[in-house]
């Protein structure tokens, strides 16, 4: 899987935020999601602790927040959620969907500290 | 010590699209009609580039970069004996191409003297279909022997295409293969896909792909 190059892109967008807003430090990492995007959250989460070293993201939290599928059948218009597997509309047994939620993958925000004499 | 929530809201993968657009703005420039070719290992990529080649190669100049994770040029040499410039692309192990990889790819390439370009990227089902790379159309070769069971194993890949290859269709006697079966979950995944059925070993099917990528680079330059 491609969760290397993923824990990458998400370290350098969020030192590059934490540098804009003078962070000392970042705490926590909030991450949206969505069901049909293939990443393996563990395999981010041990990534992350190996390339944050010597950052000041190390030791952030990475909250995953799961958006489930919610796709729309093109014949009745139906609005139906699905599991793992694949599954025609429920009404009205059509293959044909297009997806309205779920394949969010993106950097919500982070949380950061500063240092006292910065903040006054 | 506060702790203070910065908004975001960026893509995941923004860097890599930003790239990727600048691949797209330099293919644009040269005229150069792109195609990003995924399939699982085996399933005849560069077989199906050759074909290509030898029905397109007196009208149109293609040029191949070949993406591998191990520092090979099996591929490209392939290529260059068809009488193609190809450049060898090495991910150094990673599992897919990435726009940064491709846009070093790019520039080795004589772009001014090609029509089209023709990305082989590492075969792998799952990778690739995250990583937008700038190329004009995605494309999947699929093969028989693979099983009729993939696009429910490895559903992302196919909603990203614009147009399928099923190769090796002359192994169907062979084989336990259901053609409904793939085409049904290929159909709940991207409705309505190109697909052509054809086999590299025999020719056979491959005019139609021919006659349809002609009319996608007709239609491309009349764009313009």
């Amino acid at each position: 899987m491609h969760e290397l190059s993923v824990t990458e892109s998400i370290l350098d967008i969020a030192l590059e935020n934490a540098n804009k807003a003078h962070a000392s430090k970042v705490t926590e990492i909030n991450l949206v999601i969505g069901q049909l995007s293939s990443i393996v959250d563990d395999s981010i989460q041990f990534y992350w602790d190996t390339i944050s070293e010597g950052t000041i993201c190390l030791g952030a939290k990475l909250n995953f927040k799961r958006i489930p599928a919610l796709l729309k059948c093109q014949d009745c218009q139906n609005e139906f959620s699905i599991g793992k597997e694949l599954a025609p509309c429920p009404v009205c047994g059509s293959y044909r969907s297009s997806i309205l939620q779920g394949e969010e993958f993106y950097l919500d925000s982070i949380e950061i500290e500063k240092d006292q004499e910065e903040i006054k | 010590m506060s702790a203070i929530r910065v908004p975001v809201v960026e893509k995941i993968l923004s860097a890599n699209d930003r790239m990727a657009d600048e691949n797209r703005s330099l293919l644009d420039e040269n005229h150069v009609f792109s195609i990003n070719i995924m399939a699982s290992p085996g399933a005849g990529k560069t077989s199906f580039i050759l074909q290509t080649i030898k029905h397109l190669g007196k009208e149109l100049k293609i040029g191949v970069i070949e993406g591998d994770t191990a520092p090979v040029t099996i591929d490209a040499d392939k290529i260059t004996k068809a009488g193609m410039p190809a450049v060898q692309i090495n991910t150094g192990g990673d599992c897919h191409l990435e726009a940064a990889m491709l846009s070093d790819g790019i520039k080795q390439l004589p772009l001014s003297d090609i029509d089209v370009m023709i990305v082989e990227n590492v075969g792998n089902l799952i990778c690739p279909a995250a990583w937008y790379l700038g190329t004009h159309i995605n494309l999947l070769v699929a093969s028989v022997p693979e099983g009729d069971d993939k696009p429910y194993k490895y559903p992302n890949i196919y909603r990203g295409l614009n147009v399928m290859i099923i190769n090796k269709t002359d192994l169907m006697p062979y084989v336990e293969y259901n053609m409904d079966y793939f085409r049904k979950g290929v159909e709940m995944l991207n409705p309505g896909l190109i697909t052509f059925p054809l086999s590299c070993r025999t020719g056979e099917g491959v005019d139609a792909w021919i006659t349809w990528l002609k009319a996608q680079v007709k239609q491309y330059r009349q764009g313009k």
